[in-house]
């Protein structure tokens, strides 16, 4: 097993602790403003997120600007949706490179000789020693601060974490009788990755999925804020979160509104994450 | 005991050795050339050559490598490509002003995690219990940075209790140097301590669940007691890996914190480097904090050894 | 059971039940000093519950009414912090699950020495040290100088199971309760831990409730017995009287599935019809009718207890013929 460079014996478990009612539901709504923030900026926002407007800075919440205007005059309603738009893109790009990559290490590790699994369990390990924030520097170091660097460094942080979920839940299935029965019926390696194993381990992936989308939220959020992600002219809400520390004892709303976004886009995704194991870990319906 | 924790540290001085490979290769092998990214693109080749001797870094890859090893291993970290100036001591006075910023921040996750999660382990059923589950939940998804922000809007904007930002070394002025100190420490400790509470929680509730536990009420222990005597140490196992694992995310969210509060430790000083192009200073820095994440993991394993005698034959 | 005049443990009409669940309807028991009895039935009949209740080891979520006694002290709505007084000095109890029923973390003797501190029925550390390693020599566990510092892990079950039983016996309890103790066990230590179980009460003349789905060893160990099923305790007697003349079909069904009897007629073992119900799906009246061969509409009436109040006798409204069938 690979456990024996990861700190501790058997990995930290929240998955015995059943999530309080309502949790999904919570998680679904809050996940759904997001992406239908983002999805409407692209039609509609109630001002150019970039338009400045000397004559209307700094101004509290009022009918005209919901959640008031930033230092140029700017909307902050604007900005945080098209924030948002930053957000699901950086998210779905890096946990689809965590999952591009990390599931089929997973199923590869599982199913593959042992060495293979050995390798794959040491990568893991190896870059599990250098968090998203530490690639993404060293990235920026080299290249500068992007939002693809951005991108590329969480997903490759993300990968090592879903090849092992995906291969100790490859584990289980390929340990199961419906397996050893395609086997002696003559099914390819391949075709019991695809047709049973697959299908077993994704809702596993899926949960995953979900809590390391909101690990994207955050790391995103500190490398804009950082201004090594997103570029200075597309709005995001690390960096608006930065252009408000110098105006913190003006107008410490500027950091509050982009705050509560990435909070709430935070617990979303946690909480979505949380339901949806309840909902499909089939260990803990056995349970109860 | 000996054996196993002399197989773990094998494994720690392996990956330590790999990952100053992975370190080096990415900083030498990616394009870019330091010499030119030091002086700028409109510099002449000669003067672009002329550094790069300077540094060595026209000697063949595996020279420069075991130079820097070498350099790594004896404390001398070479001079900055930018500044000229030595890393090592400035790297020494910076990783200081870190380890009291990540430890001061650990203390304050512990204090809070470990009675809130017990707390509410105890009281999962009663309302108290699931506001405090669902205020850990919000905890959780507040970045270091955020709450540092927060922070400084209540106490050093509003209420003006606290300095907003700043460092002060305890020996210049030890009061200063706490009321600097609280905030960002409260910062990364309160949100470390949202995380860590949940698994407390969690692990304690397992613990609850346990037979032996009930063998000790049914010794007339009652159900504190028999909590506190019997469950904590075991409950501890997996809150010590847990707990590990946050020190190294905070090593590296401490980064983030101490731009925030404008505090001269290692992150700002990645920070500077990387916004300079210092590239040897980038290399140098990641590699300490990288080896400081695989130090606290050595360190998990052997104390999980230590808290749990049936790892301790090296069969587990 | 009957004749026990100043009775270690006296449990009368003890209902137990959660918010819509009734779990024990008006269980009676009685135990003399050196008395051992058998509590049998299926698992889910109601009697590890029962156990709980006497050891005061209730979950939050259930009412217990009606009244345990054990000596002059009545337990049933005694505060927690008297009831831990009395539990592990006055009364003990051996669990079924041996593996996971010590504290992995801790050094065995220590386990054992502290069922003494908490009482202070030792002076000290070291003398609780010491009688931690009498009382596992005397569960015949091999070298106890040296057991007392190993940890569980280091133990087989049957090991383990004589550890808990050295707790358990450490202040000399005036009542042992054995939940289903050997259930777990390798049958070939079954003997041995019962052995030590029996010799453990009769030293110290204590009372032992002794709970098992396992007739062949209630008949072994224990005097009387009591038999339960949905909740209640359907006959009771000694086991010579109950076991060769059941009276309570129930009674008579479980010993025709287990090896104790044969059936007379057919010379086969014989299984009762259907399974246990889950807690609250018992039928109305007698508890057992849906399952029992005899049953008739008189059954939807409740029987009446038949024999000594609180003493020998069964509910059942067509006892079987007092015939002995071995």
């Amino acid at each position: 097993m690979s456990d024996l460079t990861a700190p501790g014996g058997p990995a930290p478990d929240l998955a015995g602790d059943r999530s309080y009612p309502g949790t999904l539901l919570v998680g679904c709504a809050l996940t759904g403003v997001v992406v239908l923030l983002a999805l409407v900026s692209f039609v509609w926002t109630p001002y150019d997120p970039g338009l400045i407007d000397g004559l209307h800075r700094l101004q509290g919440p009022s009918g005209e600007h919901l959640l008031g205007t930033d230092k140029f005059g700017r909307d902050e309603l604007s900005r945080i949706m098209v924030g948002a738009r930053t957000t699901v893109f950086v998210g779905v790009v890096a946990v689809g490179l965590s999952v591009l990559v990390g599931v089929p290490l997973g199923i590869l590790g599982a199913m593959g000789p042992r060495w293979l699994g050995e390798l794959v369990g040491r990568l893991g390990d190896l870059v599990l020693a250098f968090p998203a924030l530490l690639l993404a520097i060293m990235l920026s170091a080299v290249y500068g601060g992007s939002t693809l660097t951005a991108m590329i460094a969480i997903g490759i942080a993300g990968i090592p974490t879903f090849a092992r979920v995906t291969r100790s839940g490859a584990l289980g299935v390929l340990r199961s009788d419906y397996v050893l029965a395609a086997r002696s019926c003559g099914l390819s390696a391949p075709a019991i990755a695809v047709r049973h194993v697959l299908p077993n381990v994704s809702s596993l992936i899926i949960v995953q999925a979900s809590v390391a989308f909101a690990m994207a939220i955050l790391a995103e959020a500190a490398l804009s804020f950082l201004g090594l992600g997103t570029p200075p002219d597309v709005p995001s809400w690390g960096r608006m979160l930065q252009e408000s520390q110098e105006l913190l004892f003006v107008a410490p709303r500027l950091a509050w509104v982009p705050g509560a976004a990435i909070a709430l886009a935070v617990l979303g995704f946690n909480l979505l994450g949380d339901g949806l194991r309840d909902r499909l870990d089939p260990r803990l319906k056995e349970r109860r | 005991m000996v054996g196993t924790v002399l197989r773990r540290l094998a494994v720690f001085v392996a990956s330590l050795a790999v990952s100053t490979v992975v370190v080096f290769a990415f900083m030498v092998l990616l394009p870019g050339d330091p010499a030119r990214v030091a002086l700028g693109t409109d510099a002449s080749d000669a003067a672009v050559d002329q550094l790069r001797h300077e540094f060595g870094l026209d000697r063949p890859l595996p020279v420069q490598y075991a130079s820097w090893i070498g350099g790594l291993l004896t404390g001398r970290l070479g001079t900055s490509y930018v500044s000229g100036a030595q890393i090592g001591p400035q790297l020494a006075d910076r990783l200081q002003v870190s380890l009291i910023l990540v430890l001061a921040s650990m203390v304050v996750a512990v204090v809070v995690a470990v009675p809130l999660g017990v707390w509410m382990a105890v009281r999962h059923r009663r309302p108290i219990g699931v506001v405090l589950s669902a205020l850990a939940q919000l905890g959780v998804a507040v970045p270091a940075f955020l709450a540092g922000i927060l922070l400084i809007t209540i106490f050093a904007v509003r209420l003006g209790w606290l300095p907003a930002n700043g460092w002060t070394p305890p020996a210049v002025d030890p009061v200063m140097f706490v009321r600097q100190l609280v905030l960002p420490a409260l910062a990364l400790g309160l949100v470390q301590g949202a995380v860590l509470t949940r698994y407390v929680r969690s692990a304690v509730l397992d613990v609850l669940r346990e037979d032996y536990l009930r063998t000790a009420r049914a010794k007339g222990l009652r159900p504190a007691q028999a909590l506190w005597r019997h469950g904590l140490r075991n409950a501890a196992v997996p809150v010590v890996t847990v707990l590990g694992l946050q020190l190294a995310t905070t090593l590296v969210g401490a980064v983030v914190v101490e731009r925030v509060f404008v505090i001269p430790g290692l992150g700002s000083l990645l920070l500077d480097a990387v916004g300079n192009r210092d590239l040897l200073v980038v290399q140098d820095v990641v590699m300490v904090l990288v080896a400081a994440v695989l130090l606290v993991n050595l360190l998990v394993d052997v104390l999980y050894v230590v808290l749990d005698p049936r790892l301790r034959l090296g069969d587990a | 059971m009957s004749t026990v005049v100043d009775p270690v443990l006296r449990v009368r009409d003890l209902t137990i039940r959660t918010r819509s669940v009734e779990l024990l309807r008006g269980v009676d028991l009685t135990i003399g000093r050196g008395e051992r009895v058998g509590l049998i039935g299926e698992s889910g009949s109601g009697k590890s519950i029962t156990s709980l209740a006497i050891m005061g080891l209730l979950p939050d979520n259930v009412q217990a009414t009606g009244s345990v006694r054990l000596g002059e002290r009545e337990l049933l709505g005694t505060p927690e912090r008297e009831l831990a007084r009395v539990r592990g000095r006055d009364v003990a109890m051996v669990f079924q699950e041996p593996m996971t029923a010590l504290n992995p973390t801790m050094r065995i003797g220590d386990q054992v020495a502290e069922a003494m501190l908490i009482h202070h029925t030792q002076p000290s550390r070291a003398a609780a040290a010491d009688r931690a390693i009498e009382l596992l020599e005397a569960v015949r566990l091999p070298d106890p100088k040296a057991l007392v510092r190993a940890y569980p892990h280091q133990l087989s079950g049957g090991q383990r199971q004589r550890v808990v039983l050295a707790i358990a016996l450490a202040n000399d309890p005036a009542l042992l309760i054995c939940d289903e103790p050997t259930t777990a066990l390798d049958v070939t230590v079954q003997q041995l831990v019962l052995d030590l179980l029996v010799r453990g009460v009769e030293e110290r003349d204590a009372a032992m409730l002794f709970i098992t789905h396992d007739l062949a060893v209630v008949a072994n160990v224990c005097e009387q017995v009591a038999v339960m099923y949905g909740g209640r305790i359907v006959e009771a007697g000694p086991v010579n009287e109950v076991f060769r003349r059941p009276r309570h079909r129930y009674t008579q069904g479980l010993l025709a599935a287990s090896d104790l009897a044969v059936d007379p007629h057919s010379g086969q073992l014989r299984a009762i019809a259907g399974s246990v119900p889950a807690a609250g799906r018992f039928p109305e009246g007698c508890v057992f009718r849906s399952r029992c061969w005899k049953a008739t509409d008189q059954c939807r009436a409740e029987p009446p207890w038949t024999g000594a109040p609180h003493g020998p006798g069964y509910a059942c409204w067509h006892p079987a013929q007092s015939e002995v069938i071995t």
